[in-house]
């Protein structure tokens, strides 16, 4: 009997989620006994034309890491949707656009005058720009072309399952292929984590005041962390409150806050709304001037509450159009 | 009703009011009642306490179609929860701070304390608001394509008008 298919592959994504993969150690072993790996780009020589050739449905498995955000991804996340019988999508990038989602805040054109042009190490005095296509003596060469906006995953196609993290946590990914390879499914669109939040069993909980109340929050550089106590109760925007578990606390345990990157709980619709909400009641001031200048210590609010998560907010990108910054 | 119209003098704002029961929500009825009359742009939605206003509320309004949205609560110290106003406050002051970010004009989100007697007051804030949001204009949304679309590559990336709910 021929075993299942699984596939891997990505899209704008750092490279992070493959190190996820590897980091499954002698378990990749359990792994590979089980399924053939049939497409690896990232390490193992296959090509497109090897997926064109597949029957659809042919690959059991499809694990996407990664936002979309050019014609190229699009295509082939729309060609492994065709070629397999589940696709999943693989890490906070595909699943809420991820840290390439927060250039949804700019312009393409800006973005890209920034990369050409005025970047400290950029030298581009002729402003050359990539082009979708160019003539050379050999006929025309191409190029993906950059789209307007950071989208996810299921955001352009048809998603059956989401492993959240920056990277997915290695019990998860586990956890996942077991069920895949066992038919042992939970219903389709699931998001393969406890729908619970970080706090809830966090290894610091005991040290949680009744009630948080702080004149500041601060940045993890401006004090020294005590390894025991409740991060929230030390000022700093740890954002376990709004964020889903299932990372064995690997920031919390690493002393460091959480920033949110398994995404919100089932019952949440806008993540860095709903961290705002929580971060801002934490302040114990009722005079106006003072709480403006208290959410001074609140740097940079879009990068802090929706750092992985402004292409799947309500509002998808900033808006340009009414003349805002 | 779309409010994509172009020349600002045919928009007709949109907007969200969330008024909190026991101050701003009396106020529009005692306006009501004592015939006051002002711009009718403001869909009112009564909320317990403007304590109980989720920021997702504002984003999922912005979202749905409206052009601002107003809240009213109880003036400091008169909080029926004794402090709901406060955490409303906050809040609020962070989320414009995170709106600017986003491009969204300050006059898009406009918090006021109007106690229960000042109908006057209802009538004055929802026609000052209606008329800076006209100046304004829309807002417009660059909201994708419904999931799973194919129609994706071609048309989502470039921006529209945003969706409209009946």
């Amino acid at each position: 009997m021929s075993k299942p298919k699984i596939g891997f592959y990505w899209c704008a994504s750092c490279g992070g989620c493959e190190e996820a993969i590897v980091d499954l150690n002698e378990a990749v072993l359990d792994v590979v006994a089980a399924v053939d790996i049939v497409f690896w780009p990232c390490a193992m020589d296959f090509k497109k034309s090897d997926v064109e050739a597949m029957a659809d449905k042919e690959i059991t498995a499809i694990f996407i890491n990664g936002a979309i955000r050019s014609s190229e991804q699009f295509e082939m996340a729309e060609l492994l949707r065709k070629k397999s019988q589940f696709v999943i999508s693989f890490g906070s990038c595909s699943h809420e656009g991820g840290i390439p989602g927060l250039a949804n805040l700019y312009k393409k054109e800006d973005l890209l005058s920034t990369v050409y042009s005025t970047a400290f190490s950029t030298i581009n005095p002729n402003y050359t720009l990539p082009q979708t296509q160019t003539k050379v003596p050999e006929g025309i060469a191409t190029l993906p072309e950059l789209w307007e906006t950071v989208k996810s995953l299921d955001q352009v196609i048809d998603v059956d399952y989401f492993l959240p993290g920056c990277p997915p946590p290695v019990k998860l990914v586990v956890d996942a292929v077991t069920a895949l390879l066992s038919g042992n499914l939970p219903p389709k669109g699931a998001v393969l984590a406890p729908d619970k939040a970080l706090c809830d069993d966090c290894t610091r909980k005991a040290t949680k005041p009744e009630k948080l109340q702080h004149k500041r929050f601060y940045r993890p550089s401006e004090i020294l962390i005590d390894p025991e106590k409740c991060l929230l109760a030390q000022g700093l925007l740890c954002l376990g409150p709004v964020t889903r578990m299932g990372c064995d606390w690997a920031c919390i345990n690493g002393n460091m806050p959480c920033t949110g990157c398994m995404g919100p709980t089932s019952r949440v619709r806008d993540y860095g709304a709903k961290a705002l909400s929580a971060m801002a009641s934490v302040i114990d001031l009722n005079d106006e001037e003072e709480i403006q200048k208290s959410m001074d210590s609140i740097v940079d609010p879009v990068g802090t509450f929706y750092r992985y998560s402004l292409a799947t907010s309500q509002l998808h990108s900033a808006i340009h159009t009414n003349g805002g910054k | 009703m779309s409010n994509s119209q172009s020349k600002p003098s045919d928009f007709t704002p949109r907007i969200v009011a969330f008024f909190c029961n026991w101050c701003t929500y009396t106020a529009s009825d005692l306006a009501g009642t004592a015939r006051m009359t002002y711009a009718p742009n403001a869909r009112i939605i009564r909320v317990m306490c403007s304590g109980r206003i989720d920021p997702q509320f504002v984003m999922a309004a912005y979202r749905n179609g409206a052009d601002g949205v107003l809240i009213g609560g109880c003036h400091p110290g008169d909080c029926h929860y004794q402090e709901g106003n406060y955490k409303c406050l906050r809040r609020i002051t962070l989320l414009k701070r995170m709106l600017s970010q986003l491009g969204i004009e300050s006059e898009r989100l406009r918090l006021e304390w109007i106690s229960a007697s000042e109908g006057d007051r209802v009538q004055r804030v929802v026609n000052e608001m209606t008329m800076q949001i006209k100046a304004l204009g829309p807002l417009k949304l660059n909201i994708p394509q419904p999931e799973h679309s194919h129609a994706v590559p071609t048309q989502s990336h470039t921006p529209k008008s945003k969706e409209v709910v009946s």
